[in-house]
Protein backbone atom coordinates (compact mmCIF):
# COMPACT_ATOMS: atom_id res chain seq x y z
CA UNK A 1 0.00 0.00 0.00
CA UNK A 2 1.36 3.47 -0.69
CA UNK A 3 1.39 5.90 2.06
CA UNK A 4 2.66 8.73 0.65
CA UNK A 5 4.58 10.09 -2.36
CA UNK A 6 6.71 13.31 -2.94
CA UNK A 7 7.91 14.36 -6.49
CA UNK A 8 11.34 12.02 -5.96
CA UNK A 9 10.08 9.35 -3.08
CA UNK A 10 6.87 7.37 -3.04
CA UNK A 11 6.86 5.80 0.47
CA UNK A 12 4.97 2.13 1.26
CA UNK A 13 4.62 0.89 4.57
CA UNK A 14 5.59 -2.55 5.47
CA UNK A 15 3.83 -5.72 5.24
CA UNK A 16 2.87 -6.67 8.47
CA UNK A 17 3.23 -11.28 8.47
CA UNK A 18 3.28 -13.70 11.06
CA UNK A 19 6.52 -15.52 10.50
CA UNK A 20 8.43 -15.26 13.02
CA UNK A 21 11.83 -15.09 10.42
CA UNK A 22 14.72 -16.54 10.73
CA UNK A 23 15.74 -18.89 13.92
CA UNK A 24 18.61 -17.33 16.29
CA UNK A 25 20.74 -19.77 17.45
CA UNK A 26 22.34 -18.25 20.98
CA UNK A 27 25.17 -20.67 21.37
CA UNK A 28 26.54 -19.20 17.76
CA UNK A 29 27.91 -21.17 14.80
CA UNK A 30 31.35 -21.07 15.17
CA UNK A 31 34.13 -22.32 12.78
CA UNK A 32 36.50 -23.74 15.65
CA UNK A 33 36.47 -25.99 18.18
CA UNK A 34 33.45 -26.39 19.78
CA UNK A 35 33.03 -25.42 23.71
CA UNK A 36 33.47 -29.17 25.10
CA UNK A 37 31.29 -27.77 28.69
CA UNK A 38 28.19 -27.11 26.22
CA UNK A 39 26.97 -30.22 26.60
CA UNK A 40 27.49 -30.89 30.25
CA UNK A 41 25.56 -27.34 31.24
CA UNK A 42 23.35 -27.91 33.91
CA UNK A 43 20.59 -25.79 35.75
CA UNK A 44 21.86 -23.55 38.90
CA UNK A 45 20.78 -25.57 42.70
CA UNK A 46 17.72 -23.41 43.26
CA UNK A 47 16.28 -23.34 46.96
CA UNK A 48 13.01 -22.94 46.09
CA UNK A 49 12.94 -26.31 43.92
CA UNK A 50 14.76 -27.82 47.02
CA UNK A 51 12.74 -26.62 49.39
CA UNK A 52 9.10 -26.18 47.89
CA UNK A 53 7.15 -29.18 46.51
CA UNK A 54 4.14 -27.47 46.25
CA UNK A 55 4.27 -23.84 45.69
CA UNK A 56 0.45 -23.03 45.80
CA UNK A 57 0.27 -24.73 49.43
CA UNK A 58 3.16 -23.37 50.43
CA UNK A 59 3.59 -20.72 53.23
CA UNK A 60 6.35 -18.98 55.71
CA UNK A 61 6.37 -18.51 59.25
CA UNK A 62 8.34 -16.90 61.48
CA UNK A 63 9.16 -19.05 64.83
CA UNK A 64 8.88 -17.19 68.56
CA UNK A 65 9.73 -18.71 71.42
CA UNK A 66 11.95 -21.47 72.69
CA UNK A 67 9.00 -24.67 73.43
CA UNK A 68 10.62 -26.21 70.21
CA UNK A 69 14.17 -25.96 70.21
CA UNK A 70 14.75 -29.70 70.66
CA UNK A 71 13.46 -30.24 67.35
CA UNK A 72 16.34 -27.51 66.17
CA UNK A 73 13.49 -24.91 65.96
CA UNK A 74 14.95 -21.64 67.63
CA UNK A 75 13.43 -18.21 68.09
CA UNK A 76 13.47 -16.10 64.98
CA UNK A 77 14.09 -19.27 62.72
CA UNK A 78 12.28 -19.52 59.34
CA UNK A 79 9.46 -22.13 58.75
CA UNK A 80 8.55 -23.43 55.54
CA UNK A 81 4.74 -24.72 55.78
CA UNK A 82 3.03 -27.32 53.09
CA UNK A 83 -0.66 -26.89 53.74
CA UNK A 84 -1.24 -30.16 51.31
CA UNK A 85 0.32 -32.24 53.14
CA UNK A 86 -1.76 -34.53 55.27
CA UNK A 87 -1.21 -34.43 59.27
CA UNK A 88 0.56 -37.43 60.99
CA UNK A 89 1.56 -39.29 64.57
CA UNK A 90 5.35 -37.44 65.01
CA UNK A 91 5.07 -34.55 62.33
CA UNK A 92 5.53 -31.13 63.36
CA UNK A 93 2.88 -28.69 62.35
CA UNK A 94 1.68 -24.91 62.63
CA UNK A 95 -1.64 -25.43 64.79
CA UNK A 96 -4.19 -22.88 65.37
CA UNK A 97 -4.93 -23.11 69.46
CA UNK A 98 -7.15 -20.67 71.36
CA UNK A 99 -6.55 -17.83 68.98
CA UNK A 100 -2.54 -18.41 68.75
CA UNK A 101 -0.71 -19.87 66.39
CA UNK A 102 1.36 -22.93 67.47
CA UNK A 103 4.36 -24.96 66.24
CA UNK A 104 4.15 -28.05 67.97
CA UNK A 105 5.27 -32.22 67.37
CA UNK A 106 1.47 -33.96 66.88
CA UNK A 107 0.85 -37.08 68.61
CA UNK A 108 -2.37 -38.54 67.66
CA UNK A 109 -3.02 -41.66 69.57
CA UNK A 110 -6.44 -43.55 68.58
CA UNK A 111 -9.32 -40.71 68.88
CA UNK A 112 -6.66 -37.95 70.82
CA UNK A 113 -4.45 -35.36 69.66
CA UNK A 114 -1.48 -34.01 71.70
CA UNK A 115 0.77 -31.22 70.70
CA UNK A 116 3.98 -31.95 72.18
CA UNK A 117 6.91 -29.24 73.04
CA UNK A 118 10.36 -30.30 72.39
CA UNK A 119 11.88 -27.81 75.51
CA UNK A 120 11.67 -29.75 78.96
CA UNK A 121 9.91 -26.48 80.13
CA UNK A 122 7.05 -26.53 78.17
CA UNK A 123 3.88 -28.72 79.02
CA UNK A 124 2.52 -30.80 76.76
CA UNK A 125 -0.71 -29.93 75.78
CA UNK A 126 -3.90 -32.14 75.21
CA UNK A 127 -6.57 -31.47 72.57
CA UNK A 128 -9.99 -31.54 73.40
CA UNK A 129 -13.51 -30.52 71.99
CA UNK A 130 -13.25 -27.26 74.41
CA UNK A 131 -10.21 -25.96 72.50
CA UNK A 132 -10.78 -24.05 69.12
CA UNK A 133 -8.05 -26.15 67.37
CA UNK A 134 -7.10 -25.98 63.44
CA UNK A 135 -4.07 -28.14 61.72
CA UNK A 136 -2.72 -25.22 59.57
CA UNK A 137 -0.26 -27.07 57.87
CA UNK A 138 3.48 -29.29 58.18
CA UNK A 139 6.13 -28.09 58.80
CA UNK A 140 8.62 -29.41 56.14
CA UNK A 141 12.17 -26.83 56.47
CA UNK A 142 13.55 -24.91 59.16
CA UNK A 143 15.75 -22.04 57.63
CA UNK A 144 18.09 -20.68 60.57
CA UNK A 145 20.86 -17.64 60.39
CA UNK A 146 23.98 -18.21 61.50
CA UNK B 1 -19.19 -29.92 31.00
CA UNK B 2 -18.33 -25.98 32.07
CA UNK B 3 -17.99 -25.29 35.96
CA UNK B 4 -17.87 -21.73 37.87
CA UNK B 5 -15.66 -21.79 40.75
CA UNK B 6 -16.46 -18.91 43.06
CA UNK B 7 -14.30 -17.68 45.79
CA UNK B 8 -16.79 -17.32 49.15
CA UNK B 9 -16.75 -13.54 50.37
CA UNK B 10 -13.14 -13.69 48.73
CA UNK B 11 -11.03 -11.26 51.05
CA UNK B 12 -12.54 -11.73 54.09
CA UNK B 13 -11.84 -15.44 53.28
CA UNK B 14 -7.59 -14.06 52.66
CA UNK B 15 -7.85 -12.25 56.20
CA UNK B 16 -9.10 -15.37 57.79
CA UNK B 17 -7.17 -17.90 56.72
CA UNK B 18 -4.04 -16.14 58.20
CA UNK B 19 -5.84 -15.32 61.54
CA UNK B 20 -8.47 -17.67 62.47
CA UNK B 21 -9.60 -15.59 64.95
CA UNK B 22 -11.67 -14.18 62.18
CA UNK B 23 -13.83 -17.24 61.44
CA UNK B 24 -17.32 -16.65 62.12
CA UNK B 25 -17.16 -12.94 63.07
CA UNK B 26 -18.59 -10.18 60.36
CA UNK B 27 -15.70 -8.31 58.54
CA UNK B 28 -15.32 -5.34 55.69
CA UNK B 29 -13.16 -4.51 53.81
CA UNK B 30 -12.71 -0.90 52.59
CA UNK B 31 -11.51 0.28 49.07
CA UNK B 32 -8.58 2.27 48.22
CA UNK B 33 -8.02 5.05 50.94
CA UNK B 34 -10.19 3.58 53.10
CA UNK B 35 -12.88 5.10 51.27
CA UNK B 36 -16.15 2.67 51.86
CA UNK B 37 -16.89 -0.58 52.27
CA UNK B 38 -15.83 -3.08 49.09
CA UNK B 39 -16.32 -6.44 50.60
CA UNK B 40 -18.62 -7.80 53.31
CA UNK B 41 -18.61 -11.34 55.33
CA UNK B 42 -22.11 -13.25 55.57
CA UNK B 43 -21.95 -11.93 58.71
CA UNK B 44 -21.82 -8.20 58.80
CA UNK B 45 -24.51 -8.35 55.64
CA UNK B 46 -26.61 -9.94 58.48
CA UNK B 47 -26.23 -7.46 60.54
CA UNK B 48 -27.03 -4.37 57.92
CA UNK B 49 -24.03 -3.30 57.10
CA UNK B 50 -24.60 -2.05 53.25
CA UNK B 51 -21.99 -2.70 50.43
CA UNK B 52 -20.25 0.94 49.03
CA UNK B 53 -21.17 2.31 52.60
CA UNK B 54 -19.19 5.47 53.11
CA UNK B 55 -16.66 4.05 56.47
CA UNK B 56 -16.64 8.03 57.59
CA UNK B 57 -20.50 7.53 58.20
CA UNK B 58 -20.85 3.70 59.19
CA UNK B 59 -17.47 3.64 61.84
CA UNK B 60 -19.95 3.62 64.64
CA UNK B 61 -21.91 1.40 63.75
CA UNK B 62 -19.48 -0.78 62.98
CA UNK B 63 -17.69 -0.94 66.31
CA UNK B 64 -20.87 -1.07 68.01
CA UNK B 65 -21.82 -4.78 66.06
CA UNK B 66 -18.33 -5.48 66.46
CA UNK B 67 -17.28 -5.59 62.74
CA UNK B 68 -14.11 -5.76 62.10
CA UNK B 69 -12.64 -3.53 59.41
CA UNK B 70 -9.58 -3.89 57.20
CA UNK B 71 -7.85 -1.60 54.72
CA UNK B 72 -7.69 -3.72 51.02
CA UNK B 73 -4.46 -5.60 51.21
CA UNK B 74 -4.04 -6.20 47.28
CA UNK B 75 -0.60 -7.55 47.98
CA UNK B 76 -2.47 -10.53 49.93
CA UNK B 77 -5.60 -10.80 47.65
CA UNK B 78 -3.64 -10.68 44.33
CA UNK B 79 -0.95 -13.93 45.92
CA UNK B 80 -3.73 -15.71 47.07
CA UNK B 81 -6.16 -15.80 43.63
CA UNK B 82 -2.69 -16.28 41.93
CA UNK B 83 -2.79 -20.03 44.16
CA UNK B 84 -6.09 -20.65 43.55
CA UNK B 85 -6.23 -20.10 39.76
CA UNK B 86 -3.22 -22.21 39.56
CA UNK B 87 -4.82 -25.27 41.27
CA UNK B 88 -7.59 -24.51 39.08
CA UNK B 89 -5.13 -25.40 36.34
CA UNK B 90 -4.46 -28.70 37.96
CA UNK B 91 -7.92 -29.84 37.60
CA UNK B 92 -8.43 -28.90 33.81
CA UNK B 93 -6.43 -26.92 30.83
CA UNK B 94 -8.59 -24.72 30.32
CA UNK B 95 -9.15 -21.90 32.76
CA UNK B 96 -10.36 -18.18 32.00
CA UNK B 97 -9.99 -16.12 35.20
CA UNK B 98 -12.85 -14.21 35.05
CA UNK B 99 -12.11 -12.02 38.21
CA UNK B 100 -9.52 -11.97 41.36
CA UNK B 101 -12.01 -14.38 42.76
CA UNK B 102 -13.74 -16.26 40.37
CA UNK B 103 -12.57 -18.66 37.11
CA UNK B 104 -14.64 -20.28 34.45
CA UNK B 105 -13.23 -23.78 33.69
CA UNK B 106 -14.10 -26.28 30.99
CA UNK B 107 -14.03 -29.69 30.97
CA UNK B 108 -13.43 -31.56 27.28
CA UNK B 109 -12.89 -34.86 27.11
CA UNK B 110 -13.96 -35.72 30.91
CA UNK B 111 -17.63 -37.29 29.76
CA UNK B 112 -17.01 -40.27 31.86
CA UNK B 113 -16.52 -38.28 35.08
CA UNK B 114 -18.52 -38.16 38.10
CA UNK B 115 -18.94 -34.09 37.79
CA UNK B 116 -20.39 -33.93 41.60
CA UNK B 117 -17.06 -35.84 42.75
CA UNK B 118 -14.72 -33.84 40.90
CA UNK B 119 -16.67 -30.55 41.64
CA UNK B 120 -15.88 -31.77 45.01
CA UNK B 121 -12.57 -32.54 45.14
CA UNK B 122 -11.67 -29.13 43.38
CA UNK B 123 -13.40 -27.18 46.38
CA UNK B 124 -11.68 -29.80 48.95
CA UNK B 125 -7.75 -28.95 47.38
CA UNK B 126 -8.35 -25.29 47.52
CA UNK B 127 -9.87 -25.06 50.71
CA UNK B 128 -6.91 -27.25 52.23
CA UNK B 129 -4.21 -25.76 50.07
CA UNK B 130 -5.30 -22.22 50.42
CA UNK B 131 -8.00 -21.75 53.30
CA UNK B 132 -10.12 -20.17 50.55
CA UNK B 133 -13.76 -21.56 51.03
CA UNK B 134 -15.28 -21.74 47.12
CA UNK B 135 -18.75 -22.65 45.34
CA UNK B 136 -18.40 -24.99 42.19
CA UNK B 137 -21.24 -24.67 40.19
CA UNK B 138 -21.27 -26.99 36.99
CA UNK B 139 -23.55 -27.31 33.98
CA UNK B 140 -23.17 -28.12 30.22
CA UNK B 141 -23.22 -24.24 29.94
CA UNK B 142 -21.32 -21.32 30.55
CA UNK B 143 -24.36 -19.17 31.64
CA UNK B 144 -25.96 -22.40 33.41
CA UNK B 145 -22.46 -22.89 35.66
CA UNK B 146 -23.60 -19.38 36.91
CA UNK B 147 -26.96 -20.60 38.01
CA UNK B 148 -25.52 -23.74 39.49
CA UNK B 149 -22.83 -21.66 41.42
CA UNK B 150 -25.91 -19.71 42.82
CA UNK B 151 -27.48 -22.44 43.99
CA UNK B 152 -24.75 -24.07 45.55
CA UNK B 153 -24.10 -20.97 47.83
CA UNK B 154 -27.52 -20.40 48.66
CA UNK B 155 -27.90 -23.94 50.20
CA UNK B 156 -24.57 -24.61 51.67
CA UNK B 157 -26.28 -27.59 53.87
CA UNK B 158 -28.13 -29.56 50.44
CA UNK B 159 -25.22 -29.04 48.49
CA UNK B 160 -22.02 -28.91 49.99
CA UNK B 161 -20.67 -26.17 48.14
CA UNK B 162 -21.10 -28.24 44.54
CA UNK B 163 -23.88 -28.17 42.23
CA UNK B 164 -24.08 -29.96 38.87
CA UNK B 165 -26.77 -29.47 36.25
CA UNK B 166 -26.49 -32.63 34.65
CA UNK B 167 -30.10 -33.16 33.74
CA UNK B 168 -32.89 -31.26 31.93
CA UNK B 169 -34.94 -31.86 35.10
CA UNK B 170 -32.47 -30.07 37.14
CA UNK B 171 -31.92 -27.07 34.44
CA UNK B 172 -35.75 -26.14 34.81
CA UNK B 173 -36.15 -26.40 38.05
CA UNK B 174 -33.04 -24.13 38.65
CA UNK B 175 -34.31 -21.26 36.11
CA UNK B 176 -37.70 -21.59 37.85
CA UNK B 177 -35.76 -20.72 41.20
CA UNK B 178 -33.54 -18.07 39.41
CA UNK B 179 -35.31 -14.47 39.49
CA UNK B 180 -34.62 -12.48 36.18
CA UNK B 181 -32.34 -10.00 37.70
CA UNK B 182 -29.69 -12.49 39.82
CA UNK B 183 -29.04 -14.27 36.08
CA UNK B 184 -25.34 -13.37 34.67
CA UNK B 185 -25.36 -10.52 32.26
CA UNK B 186 -29.08 -9.36 33.08
CA UNK B 187 -28.68 -5.45 34.09
CA UNK B 188 -30.76 -3.40 35.74
CA UNK B 189 -32.26 -2.05 32.66
CA UNK B 190 -33.15 -5.50 31.14
CA UNK B 191 -34.78 -6.68 34.49
CA UNK B 192 -37.04 -3.66 34.18
CA UNK B 193 -37.88 -4.35 30.57
CA UNK B 194 -38.42 -8.19 31.26
CA UNK B 195 -40.50 -7.49 33.90
CA UNK B 196 -42.64 -5.49 31.67
CA UNK B 197 -43.25 -8.55 29.41
CA UNK B 198 -44.11 -10.89 32.62
CA UNK B 199 -40.85 -12.23 32.87
CA UNK B 200 -39.68 -12.71 36.52
CA UNK B 201 -37.76 -15.45 36.35
CA UNK B 202 -34.64 -17.20 34.17
CA UNK B 203 -37.79 -19.88 32.87
CA UNK B 204 -40.05 -16.69 31.55
CA UNK B 205 -36.98 -15.34 29.95
CA UNK B 206 -36.51 -18.65 27.59
CA UNK B 207 -39.46 -19.27 27.89
CA UNK B 208 -39.94 -15.96 25.72
CA UNK B 209 -40.32 -16.52 21.83
CA UNK B 210 -37.54 -16.85 20.11
CA UNK B 211 -37.85 -13.76 17.25
CA UNK B 212 -39.08 -12.05 19.92
CA UNK B 213 -35.97 -11.89 21.55
CA UNK B 214 -33.87 -11.63 18.59
CA UNK B 215 -35.71 -8.19 16.91
CA UNK B 216 -35.71 -6.65 20.61
CA UNK B 217 -32.67 -7.60 22.54
CA UNK B 218 -29.03 -7.55 21.13
CA UNK B 219 -27.04 -10.78 20.16
CA UNK B 220 -25.63 -10.75 23.56
CA UNK B 221 -29.04 -11.71 25.32
CA UNK B 222 -29.78 -13.88 22.52
CA UNK B 223 -26.85 -15.93 22.57
CA UNK B 224 -27.35 -15.67 27.08
CA UNK B 225 -30.87 -17.44 26.02
CA UNK B 226 -29.65 -20.05 24.36
CA UNK B 227 -26.92 -20.81 27.02
CA UNK B 228 -30.11 -20.93 29.17
CA UNK B 229 -31.47 -23.27 27.03
CA UNK B 230 -28.62 -24.99 27.40
CA UNK B 231 -27.08 -24.78 23.90
CA UNK B 232 -23.70 -23.90 24.55
CA UNK B 233 -23.24 -20.61 23.05
CA UNK B 234 -20.45 -18.42 25.16
CA UNK B 235 -17.09 -20.32 24.92
CA UNK B 236 -14.05 -19.43 27.58
CA UNK B 237 -12.66 -16.13 27.03
CA UNK B 238 -9.53 -17.10 24.69
CA UNK B 239 -7.64 -13.60 25.32
CA UNK B 240 -6.06 -14.55 28.71
CA UNK B 241 -4.83 -10.71 29.03
CA UNK B 242 -7.42 -7.59 29.96
CA UNK B 243 -8.50 -5.40 27.97
CA UNK B 244 -8.02 -2.35 29.62
CA UNK B 245 -5.47 -1.53 32.76
CA UNK B 246 -6.88 1.84 35.02
CA UNK B 247 -4.90 3.52 37.61
CA UNK B 248 -7.51 5.79 39.95
CA UNK B 249 -7.24 7.23 43.06
CA UNK B 250 -8.91 9.91 45.40
CA UNK B 251 -6.21 12.67 45.94
CA UNK B 252 -5.55 12.65 50.08
CA UNK B 253 -6.23 16.72 49.48
CA UNK B 254 -7.53 18.73 46.49
CA UNK B 255 -5.04 20.02 43.97
CA UNK B 256 -5.68 23.27 42.16
CA UNK B 257 -2.71 23.39 40.96
CA UNK B 258 -1.13 21.99 37.41
CA UNK B 259 2.22 20.63 38.94
CA UNK B 260 0.82 18.34 41.42
CA UNK B 261 -1.73 17.01 39.05
CA UNK B 262 0.80 16.69 36.58
CA UNK B 263 2.46 15.10 39.21
CA UNK B 264 0.10 12.46 39.96
CA UNK B 265 -0.92 11.88 36.49
CA UNK B 266 2.53 10.45 35.69
CA UNK B 267 2.51 8.32 38.39
CA UNK B 268 -0.69 6.42 37.60
CA UNK B 269 0.64 6.31 34.17
CA UNK B 270 3.89 5.18 35.02
CA UNK B 271 1.81 2.24 37.15
CA UNK B 272 -0.54 1.54 33.96
CA UNK B 273 3.25 0.99 31.71
CA UNK B 274 4.38 -0.96 34.16
CA UNK B 275 1.38 -3.52 34.36
CA UNK B 276 1.50 -3.21 30.45
CA UNK B 277 4.89 -4.57 30.64
CA UNK B 278 4.08 -7.05 33.21
CA UNK B 279 1.19 -8.84 30.93
CA UNK B 280 3.52 -8.30 27.49
CA UNK B 281 1.29 -5.76 26.23
CA UNK B 282 0.93 -2.29 24.72
CA UNK B 283 -1.71 0.32 24.67
CA UNK B 284 -3.21 1.91 21.71
CA UNK B 285 -5.09 4.54 23.80
CA UNK B 286 -4.60 6.78 26.75
CA UNK B 287 -7.71 7.76 28.76
CA UNK B 288 -7.31 10.78 31.16
CA UNK B 289 -9.89 11.45 33.87
CA UNK B 290 -9.83 14.55 36.25
CA UNK B 291 -12.56 15.30 38.97
CA UNK B 292 -13.44 17.68 41.62
CA UNK B 293 -14.60 16.54 44.50
CA UNK B 294 -18.59 15.44 43.50
CA UNK B 295 -19.37 15.25 47.54
CA UNK B 296 -18.71 19.14 48.12
CA UNK B 297 -21.90 20.57 46.52
CA UNK B 298 -20.57 24.24 47.34
CA UNK B 299 -18.01 24.08 45.20
CA UNK B 300 -17.34 24.47 42.01
CA UNK B 301 -17.52 21.19 40.32
CA UNK B 302 -15.49 20.38 36.95
CA UNK B 303 -15.15 16.32 35.55
CA UNK B 304 -13.28 16.03 31.90
CA UNK B 305 -11.73 13.22 30.49
CA UNK B 306 -9.47 13.08 27.19
CA UNK B 307 -8.51 10.03 25.20
CA UNK B 308 -5.51 10.08 23.64
CA UNK B 309 -4.77 7.63 20.53
CA UNK B 310 -1.53 6.87 19.92
CA UNK B 311 -0.10 6.54 16.31
CA UNK B 312 1.79 2.86 17.32
CA UNK B 313 1.32 0.81 20.37
CA UNK B 314 3.58 1.62 23.44
CA UNK B 315 4.62 0.28 26.60
CA UNK B 316 7.06 2.85 27.06
CA UNK B 317 6.54 4.87 30.55
CA UNK B 318 8.07 7.53 29.20
CA UNK B 319 5.29 7.98 26.42
CA UNK B 320 2.43 6.68 27.86
CA UNK B 321 3.52 9.55 30.74
CA UNK B 322 4.47 12.16 28.48
CA UNK B 323 0.63 11.98 26.63
CA UNK B 324 -1.13 11.56 29.81
CA UNK B 325 0.44 14.68 30.97
CA UNK B 326 0.03 16.20 27.95
CA UNK B 327 -3.85 15.54 27.33
CA UNK B 328 -4.61 16.61 31.67
CA UNK B 329 -3.27 19.82 30.81
CA UNK B 330 -5.48 20.42 28.13
CA UNK B 331 -8.33 19.43 30.15
CA UNK B 332 -6.91 21.35 33.70
CA UNK B 333 -9.48 24.33 34.08
CA UNK B 334 -7.90 26.96 36.70
CA UNK B 335 -9.07 27.45 40.05
CA UNK B 336 -10.88 24.00 40.73
CA UNK B 337 -10.08 21.65 43.74
CA UNK B 338 -9.54 18.33 42.15
CA UNK B 339 -9.95 15.83 44.17
CA UNK B 340 -10.07 12.72 41.41
CA UNK B 341 -7.91 11.67 38.89
CA UNK B 342 -7.41 8.70 36.79
CA UNK B 343 -5.14 6.82 34.00
CA UNK B 344 -6.80 4.36 31.69
CA UNK B 345 -5.37 2.31 29.10
CA UNK B 346 -6.78 -0.02 26.11
CA UNK B 347 -6.79 -0.91 23.02
CA UNK B 348 -4.47 -3.31 24.11
CA UNK B 349 -2.16 -5.53 21.91
CA UNK B 350 0.42 -8.12 22.70
CA UNK B 351 3.79 -6.50 22.59
CA UNK B 352 5.73 -8.62 20.11
CA UNK B 353 3.11 -7.78 17.37
CA UNK B 354 4.22 -3.94 17.30
CA UNK B 355 3.64 -2.88 13.47
CA UNK B 356 6.68 -0.54 12.47
CA UNK B 357 5.58 3.06 11.33
CA UNK B 358 7.98 4.73 8.83
CA UNK B 359 7.32 8.38 10.61
CA UNK B 360 6.98 7.92 14.13
CA UNK B 361 8.20 5.28 15.86
CA UNK B 362 9.33 4.32 19.62
CA UNK B 363 13.01 4.89 20.21
CA UNK B 364 14.70 1.70 20.63
CA UNK B 365 16.60 2.61 23.61
CA UNK B 366 13.07 3.03 25.32
CA UNK B 367 12.93 -1.11 25.80
CA UNK B 368 15.92 -2.18 27.59
CA UNK B 369 15.69 1.93 29.70
CA UNK B 370 12.59 0.07 30.51
CA UNK B 371 13.61 -3.24 31.07
CA UNK B 372 16.17 -2.02 33.41
CA UNK B 373 14.22 0.20 35.37
CA UNK B 374 11.13 -2.57 35.95
CA UNK B 375 14.52 -4.28 37.34
CA UNK B 376 15.45 -2.03 39.77
CA UNK B 377 12.65 -1.45 40.98
CA UNK B 378 11.60 -4.76 41.33
CA UNK B 379 14.82 -5.10 43.10
CA UNK B 380 14.45 -2.23 45.28
CA UNK B 381 10.94 -1.99 45.77
CA UNK B 382 9.55 1.37 46.75
CA UNK B 383 10.35 2.84 43.50
CA UNK B 384 13.98 4.01 43.52
CA UNK B 385 13.54 4.60 40.05
CA UNK B 386 11.13 7.22 38.50
CA UNK B 387 10.84 9.78 35.80
CA UNK B 388 11.75 13.11 36.56
CA UNK B 389 7.85 14.55 36.67
CA UNK B 390 7.41 12.30 39.48
CA UNK B 391 8.30 13.96 42.49
CA UNK B 392 10.87 11.55 44.18
CA UNK B 393 9.98 11.62 47.70
CA UNK B 394 6.55 11.04 47.10
CA UNK B 395 5.02 7.87 46.47
CA UNK B 396 1.36 5.97 46.96
CA UNK B 397 0.24 7.81 49.56
CA UNK B 398 -2.45 5.84 50.86
CA UNK B 399 -4.71 5.56 53.51
CA UNK B 400 -4.26 2.36 54.85
CA UNK B 401 -4.83 2.78 58.81
CA UNK B 402 -6.14 -1.05 58.93
CA UNK B 403 -3.85 -3.13 57.24
CA UNK B 404 -3.36 -6.50 57.33
CA UNK B 405 0.30 -7.73 57.06
CA UNK B 406 1.05 -9.07 53.45
CA UNK B 407 1.37 -12.32 54.83
CA UNK B 408 2.81 -14.62 51.68
CA UNK B 409 4.80 -11.55 49.87
CA UNK B 410 6.71 -9.83 52.55
CA UNK B 411 9.07 -11.45 54.88
CA UNK B 412 8.95 -9.46 57.36
CA UNK B 413 5.24 -9.56 57.62
CA UNK B 414 4.66 -13.70 57.63
CA UNK B 415 2.80 -14.99 60.25
CA UNK B 416 4.37 -15.65 63.54
CA UNK B 417 3.95 -19.00 66.07
CA UNK B 418 4.84 -19.59 69.06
Amino acid sequence: MMLHQSNNLSFFTPEDTNSLGAVFFETGISAGFPSPAEDFKEQRLSLDKELIRNKEATFFARVSGQSMIGAGLDDNDLLVIDRSLEPQNNKIAVCFLDGEFTVKRLKVDKDEVWLQPENPNYPIIKITSENNFIIWGIVTNVIKKV
Amino acid sequence: MYALVDCNNFYASCERAFNPNLRNKPMAILSNNDGCVIARSDEAKVIGLPMGAPIFKWDRFCKENGIQVFSSNYPLYGDMSGRVMSILEQFTPDVEVYSIDEAFIQFKGFENYNFNEYGSQIRTRILKWTGIPTCVGMAPTKALSKVANKIARKFPNQTKGVYVIDSEEKRIKALKWIKIKDVWGIGRGLTKRLKAKGCTTALDFVLLPDDWVRKNFSIVEWKLKKDLEGIPTLQLDEVKTKQAIATTRSFEYTFSDIENIKERISTFATSCAEKLRKQGSSCHIIYVVLSSDRHKKELEQHRASKLVSLTYPSDSSLIISQEAVKAVTSIFKAGIKYKRAGVVVMGLVPTTNHQLHLFESENPKHKPLMRAIDGLNAKYADYKIKIGNQDLKRTWKMRQERLSPRYTTNINEIIKVK
